[in-house]
């Protein structure tokens, strides 16, 4: 793809992602992004560019992550961490109201929790979690036209061992088009020096990008940065099976691939934890100890529970097998039906921390294998 | 697909300089109950009680029949009940009929007159009545499933002319499990046939009496082969376990009712009613906003899968 004549398009140092947070700070938002801590790459709020994982990479195999040095100082050398902007947009524990009874009469007004916004800046999304963002929004039946954090978006020259972006069609590189982001930084640490080449997505990205120090980006680097993607693209850790996913999982209700995996499978629920997209919530009404205060709770939940498929008499999915089809299933293949799209991104977080290693790409290859082609289609 | 287009109403930040960061929040509101004040409970069997219910807030929108609502006990919790009252009645009220099988509907079938509850809905899709006009109604229910079809049941005797003929089959376990035995008159002298059955007819181990019972004993779909009604110009609406529903559909297809005419009323854990938590999948469908209420074409294959 050759690069747009028509992007705004400029080149920061990279001891200017100071002044891109200090501007950010200026206009009103909370930046967060990526910070080292507990031995990972974790999101929390950046009070100058010094928090950002300068020289710190990662190492992911399935169930596995690990942190190593990088001799480049790269900032955003690594590939995605255990968290993802979802505790943010989709936060893992709410109040949704609250209400006090009147003893006597038994009567009782809800009162719904007024959320006081808070204006976040995502500093460091890579394209995989800027698709996360979206799906998650789908999801969760947004209006996509609201205004949403700015996103100081990062493309990827480094993907993990992990990672599968490129299969999923949501990375490691941003579009042009400014989909999703208000800037999008490629990281350049060559022989001219730790640079960012910076792209600009929006309008209010503009308008931080004047308030840093920055010069017009020269084609070299331009060039330069679309090699990284590019040799990045080739780098990808795993694939998804070249197959229409949808139609293999619906085929593939009654796989015996599915024994296989609730055999190693723990239903932990630690996928759809780290998941970007995944949005299940569970509802609890509970009271204080007076019976007279009640409140109700909304929580991130998981399809792995055995409560979460209970009606009155049992739960519909008590088997490993049935739970871990209707994830995989939901993620890869019913999910297009429900929103017009899968539900994976690509990110590798699930592999990265199923504490048995189960890895989704190898599961659908699996299936791919064993489910015969349907020939009069 | 439905969408529901959520509204926040969180208000602008104090420094905002820019519009407000809306969509890193989803607003409360739609989890938030009305208040409905119970102002009949009337105990149809053990375990099962018919409650009518007067708005105290702003009512919920219109129901249709087959639509569901989540009804909140204070403090106990909140759990979907299908509406079993007509949808022609003029006022707010609603009614459900709820079996004690757990906390929260335990607690209503014990709310008396003048008990506060919450109420959120209307929820999912309802029983196609008004897409039956002129043809034969068959109402086909498994115990408790004979109060969702109520509602549709109701609606179609309020407006009786517009129907063919209408029958209802209704099994339950024995004779006192029944419901709206009371109500049976007044449907008859609307022109309907209603048959009913029991799986067994046993003495009562207390008083070691065999129950009075003036219908049949068998199976539910056993009373289908009694029906002379002309297939192709029926509607069945059928509701009750989901191994009464599968038998009753293949059993009603066999008989020659379009597939597309037999409709069925499913039932997965609905949390939210508003598609976003996700406890009510059934394979591509969330049953709160996909179903309840579906065509047994569509459900067939979702039922056939076990554990789905």
């Amino acid at each position: 793809m050759e690069p747009s004549t028509t992007a705004r398009r400029a080149v920061i140092t990279a001891e200017a992602l100071d002044d891109v947070l200090i501007a950010l700070t200026a206009a009103g938002y909370q930046p967060v992004g990526p910070v080292v801590r507990d031995s990972a790459i974790v999101l929390d709020a950046l009070g100058s560019a010094a928090d950002l994982p300068h020289g710190r990479g990662t190492e992911t195999s399935p169930g596995h992550y690990r942190l190593r040095d990088r001799s480049d100082g790269a900032v955003f050398g690594h590939s995605t961490g255990p968290q993802s902007w979802k505790q943010y947009l989709h936060p893992a524990r709410r109040k949704l109201w609250s209400a006090d009874r009147d003893p006597a009469s038994g009567d009782f007004a809800p009162e719904p929790v007024a959320e006081v916004p808070v204006r976040y800046a995502f500093v460091g999304v890579r394209p995989c979690d800027l698709a996360a963002i979206r799906i998650l929004n789908r999801a969760l039946r947004r209006d996509e036209n609201a205004e949403g954090p700015f996103i100081v978006a990062v493309e990827c020259g480094d993907p993990g061992a992990t990672c599968f972006c490129a299969s999923t069609g949501s990375g490691p590189g941003c579009t042009d088009s400014g989909e999703g982001y208000d800037l999008a930084l490629t990281e350049l640490t060559g022989s001219a020096g730790h640079r960012f080449l910076v792209t600009v997505g929006t309008a209010r990205g503009a308008s931080i990008l004047d308030a840093v120090p920055h010069a017009a980006a020269p084609q070299s680097a331009v060039m330069t940065a679309r090699r990284i993607v590019a040799e990045a693209r080739g780098r990808m850790g795993r694939t998804l099976p070249d197959t229409d996913l949808r139609v293999l999982l619906a085929r593939s209700a009654e796989a015996e691939r599915w024994d296989d995996v609730a055999s190693r499978c723990l239903a932990c629920g630690n996928c759809t934890m780290v998941c970007p997209t995944c949005f299940c919530t569970s509802v609890e009404d509970t009271t204080d100890l007076t019976g007279d205060h009640a409140e109700r709770w909304e929580s991130w939940d998981s399809c792995f529970d055995i409560d979460y498929s209970y009606i009155h008499g049992g739960a519909v999915r008590t088997s490993a097998k049935s739970r871990y089809r209707q994830w995989l299933t939901h993620k890869f293949g019913t999910w297009h039906d429900q929103f017009g799209s899968s539900g994976c991104v690509g990110c590798g977080r699930c592999i990265a921390w199923c504490p048995v290693g189960i890895d989704v790409t190898e599961e659908l290859a699996a299936l791919d294998e064993t489910i015969e082609p349907e020939t009069a289609r | 697909m439905t969408t529901t287009p959520t509204t926040p109403t969180t208000p602008i930040a104090q420094n905002s300089q820019n519009a407000q960061n809306t969509r890193t929040a989803t607003s409360s509101a739609p989890m938030v109950p009305a208040r409905y004040r119970v102002v009949a409970n009337h105990r149809d069997t053990a375990d099962t009680h018919t409650l009518r219910l007067a708005p105290l807030d702003q009512p919920i929108p219109r129901f249709r029949a087959g639509q569901f609502t989540m009804v909140y006990v204070f403090g106990v919790g909140e759990i979907p009940l299908s509406v079993s009252g007509s949808p022609l009645v003029g006022d707010d009220t609603l009614v459900h009929t709820v079996r004690a099988v757990g906390a929260v509907s335990a607690a209503l079938c014990q709310a008396g007159p003048g008990s506060i509850v919450g109420v959120r809905g209307p929820f999912g899709t309802g029983w196609d009545v008004e897409d039956s006009l002129g043809r034969n109604l068959l109402f086909v229910a498994g115990g408790i499933g004979l109060a969702p079809l109520r509602s549709a049941l109701l609606e179609a005797l309020g407006t009786r002319d517009r129907f063919g003929f209408i029958t209802v089959l209704a099994g339950a376990k024995v004779p006192a499990e029944h419901l709206y035995r009371d109500e049976e008159e007044s449907w008859l002298a609307h022109g309907a046939v209603v048959l009913r059955t029991v799986d067994r007819l046993e003495p009562d181990p207390c008083t070691l009496q065999v129950p009075a019972w003036d219908g049949s004993v068998g199976l539910v779909t056993d009373l289908l082969a009694g029906l002379r009604a002309r297939p192709e110009h029926t509607t069945a609406f059928v509701c009750g376990p989901e191994v009464t529903m599968t038998h009753t559909g293949s059993a009603l297809l066999e008989l020659g009712i379009p597939a597309h005419r037999i409709e069925v009323c499913l039932e997965r854990n609905m949390r939210c009613g508003l598609g976003i938590c996700g406890h009510c999948q059934l394979g591509p469908d969330f049953v709160c906003l996909d179903g309840p209420v579906t065509t047994f074409d569509h459900a067939e294959p979702l039922l056939a899968i076990c554990e789905l």
